[in-house]
C-alpha cells in the first residue's frame, strides 16, 4: 500500500475506539445477560486500531526505512524524496544545501538541511471564519507512527488487565470505603462496562490528539483526554477522596491549559495558521499552492534555523508600522502600504540596523513559545502544577497504567516534542528548569512514600521531568525515546501494582511483604519494571529499555554542561540533578520490590489472603515486560526507535542554538554521540549512569533487603527532612494557604456581600412588586373584574329562581298556560296584522 | 234561511274543528286522569284534521288545497297514533311507579 494511505489507515484506526465508546454508551446498560461483553468491543476496537498501527508502521518502514544517523552525511536523505509527501519544501531545501556546500558551513550545521518526511493534509474543513480556518487534518511521520503503536499497545494490554482486574464491577458492588448515615457499606450497580466505555473515549482522543495536524484539534483533543482522565479518577465517585481527585485534577490542568490559550492566540495572530506542516491546497482558481505551517513559517531562516516569523514581527511592532503608514499618507493604496511594511520587516526583527534596537516579535515568539508549555506543564504534572497526579491514583489501576502514567501524562512531553522547532533557546531553559525541578523534587518525595501506587505516581512525575529536562537541554530524540521506553515500564510496574492490590486489597505497602512466593509472575515482571526504569545494563553492551534513553539524557546535559558558552551553576545543576535522580530512582524503585516481595510479611492476614492473579493479568505483564526490556534494542539493521524518531527530527535542529538573551547555547544532539567526543562525554557519562544506578539498588538493598542499615533509625536522624518529604515539600498546604484559603476567604466575602446587599435589593423589589400587586389585585380584579362577572352570575341566578316557580309540576296547568299563550299569540297578530289587512 | 237548510261550507267546518279543538283543550286541562288528557290530545288533533281536510276539499271551495289536505290528515293521524302509543307506555310505567294514574301526583321534577 502507498504511503499516502496511511492518514485513512490511521484516522481509521483513531475512529474504531469512538464507534466502541457510543456502542457502550447506547447499549451499554442494555446488554443485559451479555453486560460483561462489552469489554469484549472495547478491547476488540482498542486491539483492531493496534494492528492498523502496526500496518502503517509496516508501510513506513517500507518506504522510509530508517538509516543511520551519520554524523558528517545528510541524516534524513535516504528517507527523503519519495513521491507522496506533502510537507517537504523541496525547492526551499536543496537550496539551502546548495548554499550549504558552497559556504562551507560550520560542521554543526552542514548536514542540517533535510526537512522531516511528513504526510499532512486535512480529512474535513470544519469552518472558515474569515482569515480562521478549524480543520481536522493530519500531520503524519515517524513520530506520530510510533505513538499510534505505543498507545495502541499499551492500551490493548490494559483492555485485557482491566478485564481481570475490574470483573468486581460486573456484579452488584459493595463500596468497603464509603459508609453511609446508617453505618453500612455503600451498596452499587457495578459498573463495568461504564469503565470500558470511558476507556474507548480515552484511546479514541489519545489517538486524534497524536494525529492532529493544527495546534487548534490538538487543543480539542487536548481536553477530552482531559475530562477522560476526569471521569476515570472520579469512577469510585462516591469516595470523597476520588471525588476531590478528579476535580482537582480537572482544575489544575485548567490554570495550565489557560496558558495554553494565551500561546494559541499569539501564534494565531502573528501567523494565521493553527497547522504545523505545509499543506497542499488546490485554490479557488484550480491550482495548486502550498500553503506554510506553523514550523515553517517559524523555521524560514539559514539552514532551518529560527527565524521570527513576518506575521508576528508585524503584530509585535504595530506601532512602528502606524508610523510608517501615516507617513504615506491617506492616498496610499493597500498594496503600496503592504510593500512599505515589508521592506521594514527585516529591520524590525533584527532589531535596527546595528542589531541593538527591540528585536520585535521575538518577544511575542517566547509568549507563544512558553504558553503552549504552560498546557504541558498541566498535563504533564510538572512543577508546579504537579499536584493532581498523585491524587488521581484515586482511579482504578488500570487508568493509572494507562491514563496516569503511560499516555496522557506524556501528551504534554509529546506536545513539547512536536512544538519543538517553535520553541526559542530562552523557553527551551524554562522547559529545562522546570523538568530539573521536578524530576528532582517528585524523586525526594518517592522516597518517603508508603502507598505503592503513590511511589510510582511520583514516580511519574519524576520521569516527566527527566523528559522534560531532556527537550530543554536539547535532546529531542532523548526526551521522546524516554517518553516510549518510560510508557512500557510504568504502564508494566503500574499493571504489577495493580497486581499486588487485586491480591491483598490494600495500597499500604507496610502492610505486604514476602509476596513473592505467592506472585511470582508479578514479581518477577516487577522487577524487570524496576531494573528497566533504573536503566540497568552492561555497559556498552546491552541493557534494559531505560538505560538507553536515560543515557542519551545523561548524554545531552553533560554536553550542555560542557559547552563553552554553558560555564554557569544552572548548566551543572541540570546534570547533577539528573544523575542524582537517577540514583534516587533506582532507591525508591528498589525500596518499593523490597517492601512489597522481599522478607517477611508484615500483615498475615493479608498475606494468607493474597494469590497471584488470573492469567488474563499476567500475560499483559508478560507482554508488557517483554517491551519493557528490549523496546530501546537495535533488532535488525539500522532498525531501532531511535532511529526511527532520528526521522522525525524537527526542522533546523540539527545546529547548536544560541540564545540571544542569556548568550547560553544550546549543542545539537548529535554532537555527545560524534566519535570524536565518545571519551569525553560518552564514556564518563554512562560509567556514572551505571555507577549511580548500582549505589540506588545497593542503598535499597542495604536498607530494605538485608536490613544492615535500619530505616528508622535513618528516619530519627533526618527527622526534619524526612517530615519534609512525608509531606511531599508541603505544596498542597502551600497550595491551600495561597490559592485555597484565600479563595475561599473572597467567597465566604462575596457570598455575604452578594446576600445583604445583592439578595436584599432583590427581595426588596419584590416585596414592593408584591405591595402594589396586592392592591391591584384589590382595586381591578376583586372589585371591576369579579364584580361585573359576578353580578351578571347572581342576576342570571336570580332569573332562574323565579322562573323555577313556573315548574309546578301541574299537567293541566301548563295545557291552560299552552293554550293562554296560543290565544295571546293569536291575539297580538291580529291586532298588529288588522292595519295591514284594513289596507 | 235558518242555518239548518243552508249550503255547508267551510265555515262549518271550522266550527266543528273549534268546538272538537276547545273541547280537547277544556278536557286536558280539566282531566286528573292522564288516559283522559291522552284522550283531549286526540281530540285537539282531530279538530285540526277536520279543517285539514274541509280545506282539502273540492266541494266546498273553488282553490282548494286538493290532496295535500287529506294527506297531511294522515300524517297527522299517524302521527297521533304514534303518540298515543308513547303516551300509553309512559301511562303504564306511572301507574308501575304509583299505582294511579292521576297526573297531579306527577310533580317528581318540580322546581
Amino acid at each position: 500500500m502507498e504511503p499516502s494511505a496511511l492518514h485513512l489507515l490511521l484516522g481509521l484506526a483513531t475512529l474504531l475506539p469512538l464507534a466502541s465508546f457510543f456502542f457502550l454508551l447506547m447499549f451499554g446498560s442494555r446488554l443485559g445477560k451479555a453486560y460483561g461483553h462489552g469489554a469484549y468491543v472495547a478491547t476488540g476496537a482498542i486491539v483492531a486500531a493496534g494492528v492498523l498501527s502496526f500496518v502503517a508502521l509496516f508501510i513506513w518502514l517500507g518506504s522510509h526505512f530508517p538509516g543511520t544517523p551519520s554524523h558528517h552525511a545528510d541524516v534524513a536523505q535516504a528517507a527523503h524524496g519519495t513521491s507522496g509527501e506533502h510537507g517537504a519544501p523541496d525547492a526551499g531545501h536543496a537550496a539551502t544545501q546548495g548554499l550549504a556546500e558552497s559556504e562551507g558551513h560550520a560542521p554543526s550545521g552542514a548536514h542540517d538541511a533535510a526537512a522531516p518526511v511528513c504526510y499532512t493534509g486535512s480529512y474535513y474543513t470544519l469552518g472558515e471564519f474569515g482569515k480562521l480556518r478549524l480543520e481536522i487534518g493530519y500531520y503524519i511521520d515517524s513520530l506520530t507512527i510510533c505513538m499510534f503503536c505505543l498507545v495502541s499497545l499499551i492500551a490493548s494490554c490494559i483492555h485485557f488487565y482491566a478485564m481481570g482486574y475490574m470483573h468486581d464491577e460486573l456484579h452488584q458492588v459493595t463500596d468497603h470505603e464509603v459508609t453511609l448515615r446508617d453505618g453500612s457499606h455503600l451498596k452499587r450497580r457495578g459498573r463495568y462496562s461504564v469503565f470500558f466505555q470511558y476507556m474507548s473515549l480515552f484511546c479514541f482522543s489519545m489517538l486524534g490528539l497524536v494525529l492532529a495536524g493544527n495546534i487548534a484539534m490538538v487543543f480539542v483533543f487536548w481536553e477530552l483526554v482531559g475530562i477522560c482522565s476526569y471521569f476515570l479518577i472520579g469512577f469510585y465517585i462516591e469516595r470523597k477522596s476520588a471525588c476531590k481527585a478528579a476535580n482537582k485534577a480537572f482544575i489544575v490542568n485548567r490554570v495550565g491549559d489557560f496558558g495554553m490559550i494565551i500561546g494559541l492566540m499569539a501564534l494565531w495572530g502573528g501567523l494565521g495558521t493553527f497547522a504545523f506542516g505545509d499543506i497542499e491546497r488546490v485554490g479557488a482558481d484550480g491550482a495548486k499552492h502550498t500553503e506554510p505551517g506553523i514550523f515553517s513559517l517559524v523555521r524560514s531562516g539559514e539552514h532551518h534555523s529560527l527565524r521570527t516569523p513576518d506575521g508576528l514581527v508585524r503584530l509585535s511592532a504595530c506601532d512602528e508600522a502606524a508610523k510608517v503608514v501615516g507617513a504615506l499618507g491617506p492616498q496610499a493604496t493597500a498594496a503600496e502600504i503592504d510593500d512599505a511594511l515589508t521592506f521594514y520587516v527585516e529591520t524590525w526583527r533584527s532589531g535596527g540596523a546595528d542589531g541593538t534596537g527591540p528585536r520585535y516579535g521575538y518577544g511575542l515568539l517566547i509568549v507563544a513559545g512558553i504558553g503552549i508549555f504552560c498546557g504541558c506543564v498541566g498535563k504533564s504534572a510538572q512543577f508546579p502544577l504537579h499536584v493532581w497526579l498523585p491524587d488521581a491514583m484515586e482511579g482504578p489501576t488500570p487508568v493509572s497504567a494507562l491514563v496516569h502514567s503511560a499516555t496522557m501524562v506524556a501528551a504534554g512531553v509529546y506536545l513539547v516534542g512536536r512544538f519543538f522547532p517553535v520553541f526559542t533557546p530562552e523557553v527551551l531553559l524554562v522547559i529545562a528548569v522546570v523538568g530539573c525541578i521536578t524530576l528532582f523534587m517528585a524523586a525526594t518525595i518517592a522516597i518517603t512514600a508508603t502507598d505503592i501506587k503513590r511511589v510510582l505516581a511520583y514516580s511519574t512525575v519524576s520521569q516527566l521531568g527527566y523528559m522534560m529536562l531532556a527537550l530543554g537541554v536539547g535532546g529531542w530524540v532523548a526526551g521522546l525515546l524516554h517518553l516510549i521506553t518510560h510508557a512500557f515500564f510504568k504502564s508494566l510496574l503500574f499493571l504489577c501494582s495493580g497486581s499486588v492490590i487485586h491480591a491483598v486489597h490494600t495500597n499500604e505497602m507496610t502492610e505486604m511483604g514476602g509476596l513473592r512466593k505467592k506472585m511470582p509472575i508479578t514479581a518477577i515482571t516487577m522487577l524487570i519494571g524496576c531494573l528497566a526504569i533504573a536503566g540497568i545494563s552492561v555497559p556498552f553492551v546491552i541493557g534494559f529499555s531505560g538505560y538507553y534513553s536515560k543515557d542519551r539524557i545523561l548524554e545531552q546535559a553533560f554536553a550542555f554542561m560542557l559547552h563553552a558558552d554553558n560555564r554557569n551553576f544552572l548548566a551543572s545543576l541540570f546534570f547533577y540533578a539528573a544523575a542524582g535522580g537517577a540514583m534516587m530512582t533506582a532507591f525508591y524503585m528498589f525500596r518499593m520490590w523490597y517492601l512489597t516481595f522481599a522478607g517477611k510479611p508484615r500483615s498475615q492476614h493479608r498475606y494468607d489472603h493474597a494469590h497471584e492473579s488470573p492469567w488474563v493479568m499476567t500475560i499483559p505483564l508478560m507482554i508488557l515486560a517483554v517491551f519493557a526490556t528490549g523496546v530501546a534494542w537495535q533488532p535488525a539493521g539500522d532498525l531501532s526507535v531511535v532511529n526511527l524518531l532520528e526521522q522525525s527530527r524537527p526542522l533546523g535542529t540539527l545546529a547548536d542554538v544560541t540564545s540571544p538573551l542569556t548568550g547560553m547555547t544550546w549543542p545539537n544532539e548529535h554532537f555527545a554521540h560524534e566519535p570524536a567526543q565518545h571519551e569525553a562525554i560518552v564514556v564518563p557519562v554512562t560509567w556514572l549512569a551505571t555507577l549511580t544506578a548500582w549505589a540506588g539498588i545497593a542503598l535499597a538493598t542495604l536498607i530494605y533487603c538485608l536490613g544492615y542499615i535500619q530505616a528508622s533509625e535513618v528516619r530519627r536522624q533526618f527527622e526534619a527532612i524526612y517530615r519534609f518529604l512525608l509531606n511531599k515539600w508541603w505544596f498542597d498546604e502551600l497550595y491551600d494557604f495561597l490559592f485555597v484559603r484565600p479563595l475561599h476567604v473572597v467567597g465566604r466575602l462575596v457570598a455575604a456581600m452578594d446576600r445583604r446587599w445583592i439578595d436584599g435589593l432583590i427581595d426588596g423589589s419584590a416585596r414592593v412588586t408584591r405591595g402594589l400587586a396586592v392592591v391591584w389585585d384589590r382595586l381591578a380584579d376583586r372589585l371591576v373584574v369579579d364584580g361585573s362577572v359576578n353580578a351578571f352570575a347572581e342576576g342570571v341566578y336570580g332569573l332562574g329562581l323565579w322562573l323555577r316557580g313556573l315548574q309546578t309540576g301541574r299537567l293541566r296547568q301548563y295545557v291552560m298556560f299552552v293554550a293562554a299563550g296560543a290565544l295571546a299569540i293569536f291575539v297580538l297578530i291580529s291586532f298588529f296584522s288588522g292595519f295591514y289587512w284594513a289596507a | 234561511m235558518t242555518p239548518l237548510f243552508a249550503q255547508i261550507t267551510v265555515a262549518h267546518y271550522l266550527a266543528v274543528g273549534a268546538v272538537l279543538f276547545v273541547a280537547g283543550i277544556v278536557c286536558m286541562a280539566t282531566k286528573r286522569n292522564a288516559l283522559g288528557i291522552l284522550m283531549g290530545a286526540e281530540l285537539v288533533l282531530n279538530g285540526a284534521n277536520v279543517n285539514f281536510v274541509a280545506f282539502g276539499s273540492d266541494y266546498l271551495r273553488p282553490q282548494s288545497l286538493g290532496l295535500d289536505g287529506e294527506l297531511i290528515a294522515l300524517f297527522v293521524i299517524v302521527l297521533a297514533a304514534a303518540e298515543a302509543a308513547v303516551a300509553l307506555a309512559i301511562a303504564l310505567n306511572f301507574y308501575n311507579n304509583h299505582t294511579s294514574i292521576d297526573v297531579d301526583r306527577a310533580d317528581d321534577l318540580k322546581g
